[in-house]
Order: structure tokens, then C-alpha cells, then sequence
């Protein structure tokens, strides 16, 4: 056997992702929080997974969520991971988005002031947060910053 | 597939550690092999959980080099760490079981080791936060504390408990462990805190909004380690074989798919396996060690494997049925926050002190009586990422 040609071998390898990571925090640095719709079940898919979070659907488009939804939960963080101090007490939180998938990210808000009585309001995507990372984490990162819609319920 | 039985136990003190961690697995395995009177050239493979290794000593394949320290099986066997975060060494006991329920192997090692108060409570925390969604959860800056703090104030909602009262009923899982940690001669906590007070939870310093110091767990070294063999060789080396009866393991994804922070599918699955591979029902149950990271993750746990209905942990705790004598007495050893959480090392902890429960040596004031003919273990690691139970039994 003399193998497989080497262009044949570049030619047949295919990659499978359809937003990375990477385009998905430029999407948010953008002012954009983008996802994946499902040919299969039309379930959004957010943040980007290889296959459909709802039915595992493998034909996925690309799409962009209007960064409307609804507090989920969150908390204050007051001891924050070594190299994660920037701007502690800060608050997490965790967002059920218009479109379905629910995204974490960081809520805007007075952390001295922030209760119980949060969960459950409008929130809206605001900006972004950008860690800058550790030695551990393969360089900055990006979540979505969240601000609630003081006049709606 | 043949049946399992743990026929030795060892367990190091908890807390901190001025051992290496292949010194402190090493005092566990030694204890093991002697409490089972075998030698330790009768091992013939090592299963070792050790969750962080590479972050607290710089040292990775710590299995490989602890079979090598102790000889096991005369060298050279089969030796391999697992990780599954802070479930490292429930998973390791699963596939311990398996092999040899396999006919693979007829006698094996499984356990695990832990050194994670060396580190400081700033890298300890960070280091823990890998096993969070490295890609959405880090750049939120989200600790576990803060993971089981969210699903606190979602347990609050849920359920309609106003938050300051849910506050008063976790404090109370803490005060529960508290007592029995402080009666248990080998953990973190021992003679310690055994008379906490509800507000001195409430009042302690607030890590996670609305958890605080008190409501979590701490930091550990430590190590257990356990001898498994086949179940009808049992009796050749103890009078008090306990039989694994059924396991089971879940694996969940990052936080934002979660239906519900209160309830995880990973858990309630895993449970629901190992009761239907023991042929169990949580009701048949007579002793649990379950994973209390922190004083919300009791509750969770409590209504996913269900012993309580959603949402009745939290009343069921405040009217002592988690106690001794209650329906299910849960964590007699102290649990996590009691005893210490070395994170590689507690699933083969739970089990010990199961054991150790059927064997009717627990600790004056923790042990059961009359003896439990049946016991369980929960662990849990990362945000609901890793989940394993394991069920024991006196009898087969």
C-alpha cells in the first residue's frame, strides 16, 4: 500500500464548528449576543455548543438574540478567585433569555443593595465584562453584562 | 457480574496535613490493607481520586506513584487517578467495583487524597472555580460558593420560603453537622463548634450572598482508602463484609443549561441508577453521607435522590428528621462541613464511615442504633458537572 496523497488527506478535513467562542465574545464586544437556530427543532441555542442544547440537532445557523430576558438568580461575590479581585463585590447572575437558552453573565447593579426581591425582573444586555485572566485561562475572556428594566415587570 | 464487598477501610485525620499527599494516601492505604488482613502485594489494581494534584504539589500520575511507594501487587500494576472534581474518589470506588465485578481483578484498591488547605483560601478558590464553565462561567467571576448561593436564592422562589427564613434552615444543616463533625475524633472540626448556634451562621462572614463562612464547607487534606474483592470471598478476611449493592453516576454541562439550579438532572439520574441496580428505594435507606459542600447543597441533594419532596428538605431538617433517630439520618460523620473536605479523598470518606456505621464503630454520639442494614453515599463535583452514588448493605 502506498497511503493516501497528503492534499487528499488536507482536502477531506472538515471542522464542524459554526460559531466559536472566540466570534461568540467578539459578537458580545460588539454589542451583539449571537447563538445558534436549529433546523431541526427551531430551539435557540446560546452560548455556542457543537450541536443543538434542546433536541442535539446538528444543523445549526447562526442568529442574533435582541438581549431581552429575565433574571433567573445571581449573587454577590465577596471572596472572589485569586486573580478575579477586579471590581469585587461584583454579581453574577443568571439570565433566561427571550429566545429560550438561559446565558450567565454579570448583572450591573449596587451590590450593597442588590435583594431578593431582583429575581424575576426584565433584564436587558448592557455590555460586556472582560476578565483578563490567569495563567490558567488561556488569555481574557467575555461574559454579558445585564441591566435591569426598572419600568417593566 | 459478580457481587462486591469492602472488606477493609482506612481514613487519615482531617484538616491540615504537614504530609505529602503520597505519604497521606499511603497512611490510608496501610490502614486498609491491615483492617482487611491482606498484604498489599494481594492488590492487583489501584483506582485513586485526586481531584487537583498538579495545582497543590506539581505532581500528576499520583497514582502511579503511589503504588509504586507502597509495592501494591509486588509493582508494576494497574494503577489510575480519576477525576471528577470533588466526587474524584466516588468515581474511582465505581469503577473499582466494576472491575472487579467484571472478574477483571479479585481484590483492589480504591480511595483518594487530597491537599488543599496548603494552599490559601484566594487559590484554593480559584483552583475549585475549574471545575465551574471554564469558557461562560469564569469570565463571570463565579466561585462555587457563588454557584450554590444562586441556587439558594432559586430555592427561595421556587418554593416562596422568604429568604431570611431559608437562611435559618440551612443554618440549621450546619449546626447538625457541626455537632457531629465535633464528636468525630478524625475531622477537621473535632471538639470544635459542636455547640454552633443558628446566628452564629447567619452572623459569620458572608462569602456568596446569602451564604457565609459557616454555610460552607472548608478547606482539607486528607485521605481514605478502601479493599474491594469479590463478594463470596468475603468472609476469608472479615466477619463484617459490606456489599456495594448498586452504584450510579450522572455527568451534567454548564450552569446556563440547567432547567433548574435546584434541580439537578445529573443527580436526580445517578440516584434513580444506583437505586434500581441495588434494587432499592430511598424509603429502605437507614443512613446517608451526602455531599454538603455547603448548607443549601444538603436540601438539594435530599429532594433529588428522593428522600423529600421538592421543597420539603428545608421544614423536614428544621423538625430534626435529618438527625439521628429522625427518617434519614444524613451526614452522622459531620459531612463535608463537619469532618473536612479533602476534595479527592470524600467519596471514599462517605463510604468509610458507612462502614464503619454497619460495623457499629462510628463515633459515641454519631453511631445509629440499632446498627443500619443499609447505607448510602452522595457526592458531588463541580456545579453539578459530576455526580456518583453509591449503595451498601450489610447483607446482600
Amino acid at each position: 500500500m502506498t497511503g493516501k496523497e497528503q492534499e487528499e488527506i488536507e482536502k477531506e478535513y472538515k471542522e464542524y464548528t459554526v460559531l466559536s467562542l472566540s466570534e461568540y465574545e467578539e459578537g458580545l464586544r460588539n454589542g451583539k449576543l449571537l447563538g445558534l437556530r436549529c433546523a431541526s427543532c427551531g430551539g435557540i441555542t446560546c452560548h455556542p455548543m457543537p450541536v443543538c442544547q434542546w433536541c442535539g440537532g446538528r444543523s445549526l445557523k447562526r442568529v442574533e438574540l435582541c438581549g431581552d430576558g429575565e433574571l433567573t438568580t445571581f449573587t454577590v461575590i465577596r471572596v472572589p478567585s485569586e486573580g478575579f479581585e477586579e471590581g469585587a463585590p461584583y454579581i453574577p447572575c443568571l439570565v433566561k433569555t427571550k429566545e429560550g437558552p438561559c446565558v450567565v453573565g454579570r448583572l450591573d447593579y449596587d451590590t450593597e443593595s442588590a435583594t431578593q426581591e431582583l429575581i424575576g425582573k426584565q433584564v436587558k444586555m448592557s455590555g460586556t465584562h472582560t476578565c483578563k485572566g490567569d495563567k490558567f485561562s488561556d488569555g481574557a475572556h467575555t461574559c454579558p453584562v445585564f441591566k435591569i428594566q426598572e419600568n417593566k415587570l | 457480574m459478580r457481587d462486591v464487598a469492602i472488606i477493609g477501610i482506612g481514613h487519615t485525620k482531617f484538616g491540615r496535613a504537614s504530609k505529602t499527599s503520597l505519604e497521606l494516601f499511603s497512611e490510608a492505604a496501610l490502614q486498609a490493607v491491615d483492617d482487611a488482613g491482606v498484604d498489599l502485594k494481594d492488590i492487583e489494581a489501584l483506582f485513586q481520586g485526586a481531584a487537583l494534584p498538579g495545582f497543590e504539589e506539581g505532581q500528576v500520575t499520583p497514582a502511579a506513584f503511589s503504588a509504586a511507594e507502597l509495592n501494591l501487587g509486588g509493582g508494576s500494576i494497574p494503577a489510575t487517578r480519576y477525576e471528577g472534581a470533588c466526587a474524584s474518589a466516588s468515581i474511582a470506588i465505581r469503577e473499582a467495583a466494576e472491575w472487579v465485578a467484571s472478574g477483571q481483578c479479585d481484590m483492589v484498591m480504591a480511595g483518594g487524597v487530597e491537599k488543599a488547605l496548603l494552599m490559601g483560601t484566594l487559590f484554593a478558590t480559584r483552583i475549585f472555580a475549574m471545575a465551574c464553565h471554564a469558557p461562560t462561567e469564569g469570565p463571570a467571576g463565579l466561585t462555587f460558593p457563588g454557584v450554590f448561593a444562586m441556587a439558594a436564592r432559586r430555592y427561595s422562589k421556587n418554593y416562596d420560603i422568604p429568604l431570611d427564613k431559608l437562611r435559618e434552615q440551612m443554618a440549621l444543616v450546619s449546626v447538625k453537622n457541626h455537632k457531629h463533625g465535633a464528636l468525630n475524633p478524625l475531622a477537621q472540626f473535632y471538639k470544635k463548634m459542636g455547640d454552633l448556634k443558628v446566628e452564629d451562621v447567619i452572623n459569620s462572614k458572608l462569602v456568596a450572598d446569602p451564604l457565609t463562612v459557616l454555610d460552607c464547607c472548608p478547606f482539607s487534606d486528607g485521605a481514605a482508602a478502601i479493599v474491594l474483592c469479590a463478594a463470596e470471598e468475603a468472609r476469608k478476611y472479615t466477619d463484617d463484609p459490606v456489599y456495594i449493592l448498586g452504584t450510579g453516576q450522572g455527568s451534567g454541562g454548564a450552569l446556563s443549561k440547567m432547567k433548574d439550579l435546584t434541580k439537578p438532572d445529573s443527580r436526580i439520574k445517578s440516584a434513580r441508577m444506583a437505586f434500581k441496580h441495588a434494587g432499592l428505594r430511598p424509603s429502605d435507606i437507614d443512613v446517608l453521607e451526602l455531599h454538603d459542600c455547603f448548607t443549601i447543597a444538603e436540601l438539594i441533594a435530599l429532594e433529588s435522590m428522593g428522600f423529600f419532596e421538592w421543597g420539603e428538605a428545608a421544614e423536614a431538617t428544621t423538625e430534626g428528621q435529618t438527625e439521628s433517630g429522625g427518617k434519614i439520618p444524613v451526614n452522622m460523620s459531620g459531612g463535608l462541613i463537619g469532618k473536612g473536605h479533602p476534595i479527592g479523598a470524600t467519596g471514599a470518606s462517605q463510604v468509610y464511615w458507612i462502614v464503619k456505621q454497619m460495623r457499629g464503630e462510628a463515633a459515641k454520639g454519631n453511631q445509629i442504633d440499632p446498627v443500619p442494614e443499609y447505607g448510602m453515599t452522595d457526592t458531588l463535583g463541580g456545579d453539578f458537572g459530576t455526580l456518583c452514588h453509591i449503595i451498601l448493605g450489610r447483607g446482600k
